[in-house]
């Protein structure tokens, strides 16, 4: 019963939002709504419980002293120096509103760490850039200057090097069209292909073929 | 060779710091650069510019501050035109910090002295609705019921008691979706849900890493996608307000013209010791 339950559960729910899709009448629109509105309650406690666990988790690594149990403490210490503000001091459902201490600590904390964090990629990229893009091969090859088309003709120093070009030649029209086409052409098969695959899982997990999702054995 | 041989093993301090001084420094200079508008940015200023004063139009924030220096631009500047159109704002996020960087822009704008005139009231002109957990499904349920997904706005007033939320029931009542998104959930998933499903109008702001996935949707899906911080600097011309994204244009230019002389540097030292590297295999 504990693996033949969930299976009959996923069978039905999943049957009724595909002809909920294509018959939107009653009751199939009435069971679409209602099983939408049990997915967003059910997102909104799995907020909660993610949040629980990552405390359980530091409180656990601090108790015990374990490998970096500092980090531990800064995540225990952070989540509590955000919360209290935010559900005690910041004005009940308007905490969010500028002029609140939640969103000082939002504005002049929270939003500088993330900043940063993001933009020590720019500083990675250049020096993987300039050790790991090597014209090896042929492959290599094409791929560089597809980088430095799309690089130079996407920014307005593009128009610089190449305005005294016919127009199709400039360095914007090229990446242009790299990003039009072959660029394009990539992505819509790689789309279709992902989508083809998300169906024939979920059908699978539909009919009972899929378990994995179950866990157990 | 000594010299490629010495390129070759660059301390990356050395790259880090040339890329710092290529992106800080041009910040300082006021230089506009010429800037050509895309096809693909004027499909949303057109579609944005075609409605009637009042229309309803839904701007979705779902970014995080990591993706801010791309996309808050870009909703400055979205937000701008429809204020000044007189088009009807209704905001809300899929992701959690999505309300917060609507309550920043809105701040930005309504600094704008021509905007600042307009005296917008909340609840009249424009709302936040807030942030929803439930990623692709929430767009889902909007599709039947937008009230019913979002019972209070991001303050708790009643939507069904606000102004602009009367009459508004799922996307027939929306006239245009515009999504600023940095991932998952974004815009593929409005494309997916609120335009296949439920024929929403939709053009979308996205990071210059995003951006390139979505152009397969384009211009059935999607009327158009503004890229990065140069479809932020874009729009920022095409609606004659060159601002933030214009000015930043330079320092991404700058670095760009910098990574791309690394690589030529890189390649002429690998090209240059290949044949000692193959000598002494």
């Amino acid at each position: 019963m504990r693996r033949e339950v969930p299976l009959v559960i996923t069978g039905i729910v999943g049957i009724s939002l595909i002809i909920s899709f294509f018959i939107p009448h009653t009751p199939f629109n009435l069971l679409e709504t209602l099983f939408t509105d049990w997915f967003l309650i059910v997102a909104a406690f799995a907020i909660v419980l993610g949040i629980l666990n990552l405390l359980k988790i530091s409180l656990d690594k601090v108790y015990k002293k374990k490998k970096d149990w500092f980090f531990g403490l800064v995540v225990v210490f952070s989540f509590f120096f955000i919360v209290i503000p935010g559900f005690g001091f910041s004005g009940g459902r308007g905490f969010q509103n500028p002029g609140t201490p939640f969103f000082w600590i939002y504005f002049y904390i929270y939003i500088p760490l993330m900043s940063t964090m993001f933009a020590l990629l720019a500083f990675f990229v250049a020096s993987a850039s300039y050790r790991a893009f090597r014209a090896r091969n042929k492959e290599a090859t094409m791929l560089l200057l597809a980088a430095f088309f799309v690089m130079l003709g996407r920014v307005p120093i593009g128009y610089y090097l190449s305005f005294w070009l016919p127009e199709n030649y400039q360095l914007a029209a090229v990446a242009d069209w790299i990003m039009n086409f072959p660029q394009t052409a990539g992505q819509r098969a790689i789309m279709i292909g992902i989508a083809l695959g998300i169906v024939s899982t979920c059908l699978r997990m539909i009919l009972g073929i899929e378990r994995a999702y179950i866990g157990g054995e | 060779m000594k010299l490629f041989d010495r390129l070759l093993a660059i301390d990356r301090r050395i790259i880090f710091l040339l890329v710092a001084i290529a992106v800080t420094l041009p910040l300082f200079s006021k230089t506009i650069l010429h800037i050509e508008i895309s096809p693909m940015v004027k499909g949303v200023y057109d579609a944005v510019n075609n409605l009637p004063p009042g229309s309803k139009v839904l701007v979705t924030f779902d970014y995080d501050p990591a993706s801010a220096p791309e996309l808050q631009p870009m909703a400055l500047s979205f937000f701008r035109h429809c204020f000044s159109k007189d088009l009807k704002v209704i905001i809300m996020g899929l992701w959690p910090q999505g309300p917060i960087q609507a309550n920043i822009a809105l701040e930005d704008v309504f600094r704008i002295p021509e905007i600042k005139a307009k005296n917008l009231k909340y609840g009249e002109d424009y709302v936040n609705l807030g942030y929803m957990a439930g990623n692709e499904v929430v767009i889902q349920r909007m599709g039947s019921d937008i009230q019913a997904t979002f019972p209070v706005d991001y303050s708790g007033n009643k939507t069904s008691e606000l102004p602009l939320m009367k009459g508004i029931k799922n996307f027939d009542n929306i006239d245009f979706v515009y999504n600023l998104s940095a991932g998952y959930p974004g815009t593929m998933e409005w494309v997916q849900f609120a335009v296949d499903r439920f024929h929403a109008k939709l053009g979308a702001g996205n990071t210059a890493v995003q951006a390139p996935g979505m152009y397969p949707y384009i211009p059935r899906q999607l009327v158009g996608v503004l890229g990065g911080m140069k479809g932020g600097a874009e729009y920022e011309i095409i609606d004659k307000h060159p601002a933030r994204a214009v000015s930043y244009m330079l320092s991404q230019g700058v670095s760009h013209a910098v990574v791309v002389f690394f690589i030529i540097i890189g390649n002429l030292a690998f090209f240059a010791t290949r044949g000692k590297r193959k000598t002494s295999e």
